[in-house]
Formats: C-alpha cells, structure tokens, sequence
C-alpha cells in the first residue's frame, strides 16, 4: 500500500507565546478552519494521532528545512496526548526560541517508547490526563505560570521522570537543536585545523612553549 | 593499517599465552610478546570496530563502544544515585579502552609510588606503597612515550593550542599557575609511527578517525599480529580461568561470537579486562583450591577499588569558545599536582581541559537537573569553557567489587557490583579543585561557572593491586599473582595507589616490563 500524504489544508498553530510577526495577519482566521485532511479507514487506522506545526519565518530553520510545515504521525499517542507532552517538553526544558519542530523530536520518542511498551503507553496516558483535569479538559488551554506550577508538581514522578529522561536526550541530539545552540556536530568529522580550532581573538595567544605549531601534512 | 590473523592456535594448544583484553594493558603485552617470538591468544570480550566505523554522534557513539553489560552500584557516590547501573564509561571493542581515550600521558611522580611513606596514615584508607620504584619504570616509561610518540618527549612537539585552551591558558597565567600547557599527549602532533598528525576533530572520545590518537586497535594489535605469532579473536568474552590441582592455571572458559562456551587451553594467562571485570573474573573463577576467588587468599582482589577525584568546571563567557573544536584534552595545569597537606588533604591533583559535545552536556552537566536554569546554560554552549579534575583518591577496603549474585548477566552469571564511598580526603581535594578551576575561568573573565560532579569513571584502578607482601594486595611488581605463577594481572587492577596522573601510560610502561619479566620467566621455565 502505497504511502499516503497527508495534504495540510489548514495550518493550527502549535504553540502559544512568543510567536512574533512584523505584519499582521489574523491568526485566529487561519485556526477556526479545521485541516480538511482525506483518510481513508485504512489509513486512519495506521497512526494514533498527528501532530502539525510550522517553523516561524524568523527561524534559523526556516532556510534549512525543506518545508516550513511539519507533521509527526504517531503510533502510541493521540493528537491531544502528543499536543499535551510537546508543552509538557517545553516547561521542563524551556528554550523560548526554539521552535515546536525540535520540540516535536521528543514526542516522537515518547510515541515510540508508548507503542512498544503498553506500560509507559499507559503511564503517558495517565499523566496527560491527569494534568487535563486540572484544566477542566484540555491542559493546552491553560495560561503559562499554571502550566510551569503544574508540571513542576509532578516532578519527581514516574511520568515526569519518563519525559525528561527522554527529553534530555531527544531535544539535544539532532541537527536542529546542533544549529540552534551552535554546536558543529558532525560537520567537525574532517576537523577544524583549518577551520578555526583556535581563532577566537578575545584573549591572548597563549605564550608558543605552552603551545605547539601548526602541524605540515608531510 | 588492519590486518587478519596469520596464524591459528588450536584450543588444545597448552604452549600459548592467553591475554584476556586487547587493550593499554593487553594489547601492548601481546605486541612485546609477539616481536619476542611468544606466542599469544588474545581474547576480546568487544567486536571489531575500525576507524571508517567511528560515529560523530555522541550517544551512537557510546552504543558502539561501551562496556554496556549490566552492572549495579551501591555507595554514597552521586554515580550510584544518577547512573546506577553505568558505574564506568569504559570500552568494551578492539583496542580496549585505548578506543575512547583523550590521550593524556603523564608519568607517575616518585613520591606518589610511596603514598603511604609520603602522606602517613591516612583514617579508613589502605594506603600502601608500590612494590616498585619511580627509578626502576624509568626506562620502561622511555620505551613507553616512544611506543605512543607522547608529545613534548623525544622532540615530539606539543600539540597546537585550541579555544579551550587559549581560555585556560589566560586564566592560569592571570592566577599565577607556572605549569600550563598543551600537556603531554599520546597524539601525533607531527606525521610519524605511520599516522598522521591531529586534525584537531574534538572527537577523541568516539575513536579517532584518522588515528592521530594512539590506539592499540591499529598500532600494537596489528603489529603483533603481522610477526605470525599472535591470534585476535574479538567478541569473545571470558567467563572463567580455569587451574590444576597444583594451583597452576591451565585456561580459560569463554563464549566465542556466535555465543557457544570454548576452552582454551593456556602456559601463562594475562588478565586485563579493566579494573571492574578482571576482579569480577578472578572472583568468578573460585573453586574449592580458591573459595574466595583464583588468587584471593588475601581478600584483597576487588578491594581498593579507585577512580581518582573528578568533577568537572565549565565556566561560561560574554564571547564564543566553541569549545568542541579541536583536541578534546589537549590542556594542563600541573601545579597543584604536588604533595602540599597546607591545602588540607593528602595527595595532589591536574586540570585538564575537557570538553563535551550537545548531547553529552545535557547529560553531564547536571544529572537529572530541568527548568529555566539548566535552559539557560544550555543556552549559553557556544560560550562555555570546559576542564576536568584528576586527582588522587584514597584507596579503601570497603570500595570495593564484589558478585552480585542477585543480578545475572546474559550468560547467567552474576554481575559486578560497584561500591564506591568518597573519602573526607577526596572531598576536601574535590572541593579545592573546584575552586581553582573556577578560579582560573573568573580570572579569564567567565561571568558564570558550574560545578559538575564525577561521571561515570574513566579511570579504573587498584582492583588487584600489586604488594611487597602477599597479605596486602594480590600480585607482585611484575602484575604476577601471589597464589598463581602463571596468571598475571595486565590492568590498572595493578595500581597499588591512583596517583595524580592518567593511567593509561602507566599501564602501557608496566605492559611492557612484564613482557621482558614473562619472557625471561617462559625461557627458565619458571612459568
């Protein structure tokens, strides 16, 4: 069965403050109209849930992506679950600029470990829904100091303790997060000899018997 | 650079030494057995990775090259509590742990080889003095820094200076420190040895790419395997050492790759599965001779389990450091590596740049730690200086490796448990450390620094440690057992104490000495 994609009609906003624009454009126009997305019941069937988003124009990402809209299908987790533990990520880990797409990796891992482990399927579960009623029903709708005092109650927990052991992992090792806090990665691998191993200007070379040279090729 | 076994030994061939381990210790004795014309069986728990397989991502890293069988801990140590089943960041491939070194290579000072003439009686610590003299390692630390080409030795140059060091440079220089340089590295920082210089990767810790980085992988295991008188045979891991009725050790057990049991049959064994699994093994291989564990009549085998005072300072600045670019440690400070009691503890201790990529810093940086203040440092990366505390922990009885016998490991054995309790003397140190490595950054103008606590060990010594008496420890100067005259220990389960300094060219220079020390022993036929 071939691969289905999903055409994005629509875009919802996938995250709440610090969204800027220099112009102005209604976003409340673009998130009353629902994402006419076609399923069949085959395909329907296939993923639990699908989280969407778009990389803000001002992201470093913007230029990097192929696509300035994404999408997460999910396996273990609902829409809403994955909605709810995307913000859950951003409070434990709170990056102001960086943006839902990087956030959205550490879903996926959670998605992962919930379709094959019904136990933390299950656990995930529990603490979405948890927090959801401390919302009345849906924690994504809360204001943002209720939600930083809610998930840091459940510190210490086993749900709690699930997402960010997960999280410190999955939101700091992709290529995403390497652009955004400036780390070279993989792109060190033929080394920075001759690309800036020692060229910051801001101190003074160190005297040349504490040193060494430049080494020659032969 | 890699090359296949030119030779076969049969199981049953007794005549063969047989090395457990293709590291620092194993690898470089199998090598200075091999160009004596002995014939050795090396057996590597680990499978083959060559530097065309290294990964630049540090977690899949990690996953390629780690000692990752189960282990426990116990303890007041904050490793027990945040990696408790990870008490070591060790290798477990071809080449040992030689794989993920940073390369530092420093020779022991003479007074840290009689700690306990040195720093007296020091409360609910084992001190004991090597059975051995600073003098007599001497020409085996010359052999040793030739073998892995140590910088600022035999006119090798020290490597050039990158951002992390430039920072640390600044800051001691300000402070007043006398020693501070690019140290005293196993790395090529000229083309020789047949590798070629550093091209300052910063990825010492995934398997150096480019084999600047002095590795027995492709140094000492393929040399001793192009002489025709030495067998590799990787992913094979021993389960047990096996001895006659006399006491003599005949050879060992082992699960070969496709997971069935082997014999093979031994003259001499060399243990050298780093500090955690080579007591583990001795303790393991007990008979009704052995009831404590093969060459444990002094109870001493898994004791004094040591893994130097560690920690970390990264000091965070208004200007970038980039601090992954280039040569990982390539960056000491040795003045406080002296014996100075005005400081309020024993023994003495290096600074030594270190830095970390993404991944590794959130990890690292402080275990289990969330929220807008752990964001921020993150945040701040790109400006972050890093280095690395190694100093001299005490040795005492109580830490210690002992069977877990209530957690089995894949082949229904039971598995190490590390016990680890910091000593007043570790702390005090710890805590002065931390204090001039801040120092050293505020004085290079950091406007934040983080205190980081030990990782997983690096270092891993002492767990069969070498004594004048047969009471005090469990093999001689030479890595031979007390019991056993044929089984010698090859790692730093040897160290007697943990000095100040890196281990691993010591235990490269001891490999050596007890090559020339089990030749002549083979050609008497003492052994």
């Amino acid at each position: 069965m071939r691969d289905t994609i999903i055409p994005i009609v629509a875009q919802r906003r996938a995250h709440d403050a610090g969204h800027h624009h220099d112009h102005d454009h209604d976003h409340d126009e673009i998130a009353a109209a629902p994402p006419k997305i076609a399923l069949t019941r085959r395909e329907f069937l296939r993923g639990t849930g699908v989280l969407v988003g778009t990389i803000a124009a001002t992201s470093i990402f913007a230029s990097l992506a192929p696509s300035r809209v994404w999408a997460l299908e999910m396996q273990g987790l609902s829409t809403h679950q994955g909605e709810v533990l995307l913000q859950v990520t951003r409070q434990i880990y709170p990056h102001a600029t960086l943006d839902d797409a990087v956030y959205a990796l550490v879903v996926k891992d959670l998605d992962a470990k919930a379709k094959a482990d019904p136990a933390v399927r299950q656990q995930l579960a529990d603490g979405v829904a948890q927090l959801d009623a401390k919302a009345g029903s849906d924690w994504t709708k809360r204001g943002a100091n209720d939600k930083a005092q809610d998930v840091a109650a459940l510190a210490g927990t086993p749900f709690f303790s699930t997402v960010r052991s997960t999280a410190v992992v999955s939101l700091y090792s992709n290529s995403l997060a390497y652009e955004h806090f400036g780390y070279g990665a993989s792109k060190g691998d033929g080394g920075y000899l001759y690309q800036g191993f020692n060229n910051l200007t801001w101190l003074p070379d160190p005297p040349a018997a504490d040193s060494g040279p430049i080494p020659k090729d032969s | 650079m890699y090359t296949d076994n030119k030779v076969q030994f049969r199981h049953t061939d007794d005549h063969v030494v047989v090395i457990i381990g293709s590291g620092a210790g194993g690898g470089t004795l199998a090598n200075e057995l091999a160009q004596k014309g002995v014939d050795v069986v090396v057996l590597e728990a680990g499978a083959m990775h060559t530097q065309g397989d290294f990964a630049t991502e540090e977690w899949s890293a990690f996953k390629q090259l780690s000692w990752l069988d189960n282990r426990t801990t116990s303890g007041n140590w904050r490793v027990a509590k945040d990696f408790p089943n990870l008490p070591a960041w060790i290798c477990k491939t071809v080449g040992g742990t030689t794989v993920h070194w940073a390369g530092a290579s420093l020779r022991i000072q003479p007074h840290e080889f009689k700690a306990k003439t040195t720093y007296g009686d020091v409360q609910d610590a084992n001190l004991l003095d090597w059975p051995v003299t600073r003098a007599e390692l001497d020409p085996y630390y010359d052999r040793a820094e030739k073998k892995m080409g140590v910088t600022r030795t035999n006119g090798n140059p020290g490597l050039p200076g990158n951002n992390n060091f430039k920072v640390m440079s600044a800051g001691a220089t300000k402070l007043g420190y006398k020693e501070c340089n690019t140290g005293h590295m196993a790395i090529n920082s000229t083309v020789r040895d047949d590798r070629t210089h550093c091209f300052q990767r910063g990825f010492c810790f995934q398997g150096c790419r480019t084999g600047a980085k002095w590795s027995t992988l492709y140094t000492e295991l393929p040399r001793a395997q192009a002489t025709g008188r030495m067998e590799l045979r990787p992913q094979s891991h021993v389960v047990k050492i096996e001895h006659d009725a006399r006491g003599k050790a005949t050879g060992v057990v082992y699960y070969d790759k496709d997971g069935k049991l082997q014999r093979q049959k031994a003259r001499v064994v060399a243990v050298a599965g780093n500090a955690i699994e080579t007591p583990r093994l001795l303790l393991n291989s007990h008979s009704s001779k052995f009831p404590d564990g093969l060459a444990n009549g002094s109870g001493q085998v898994g004791r004094n389990y040591m893994r130097h005072t560690t920690g970390s300072v990264y000091g965070v600045f208004n200007d970038k450091v980039e601090m992954y670019k280039g040569t990982t440690m390539a960056g000491i400070i040795e003045d406080e590596s002296v014996f100075d009691p005005k400081r309020g503890f024993a023994g003495g201790y290096h600074l030594e740049t270190l830095s970390l990529g993404l991944p590794f810093y959130a990890a690292f940086l402080d275990p289990g730690s969330w929220g807008p203040n752990f964001a921020a440092a993150m945040d701040q990366y790109q400006y972050t200086a890093g280095m690395w505390i190694v100093g001299e922990d005490m040795p005492r009885e109580s830490n210690r490796i002992t069977l877990n016998t209530d957690v089995k490991d894949q082949y229904g054995l039971p598995v190490p448990n590390v016990h680890f309790d910091d000593h007043p003397n570790d702390e005090a140190m710890r805590e002065h450390a931390y204090k001039q490595g801040s120092a050293v950054y505020e004085a290079a103008g950091a406007k934040a620094t983080y205190l980081v606590p030990p990782y997983p060990s690096t270092h891993n010594l002492g767990t069969a440690r070498m004594s004048a008496k047969a009471s005090d420890g469990v093999c001689n100067s030479h890595g031979q057992t007390h019991e056993v005259a044929n089984l010698f220990i090859s790692d730093g389960s040897q160290f007697t104490t943990g000095a100040a300094e890196n281990p691993t060219l010591t235990i490269v220079t001891l490999a050596i000495r007890q090559a020339d020390y089990i030749a002549g022993q083979m050609k008497q036929r003492r052994v």
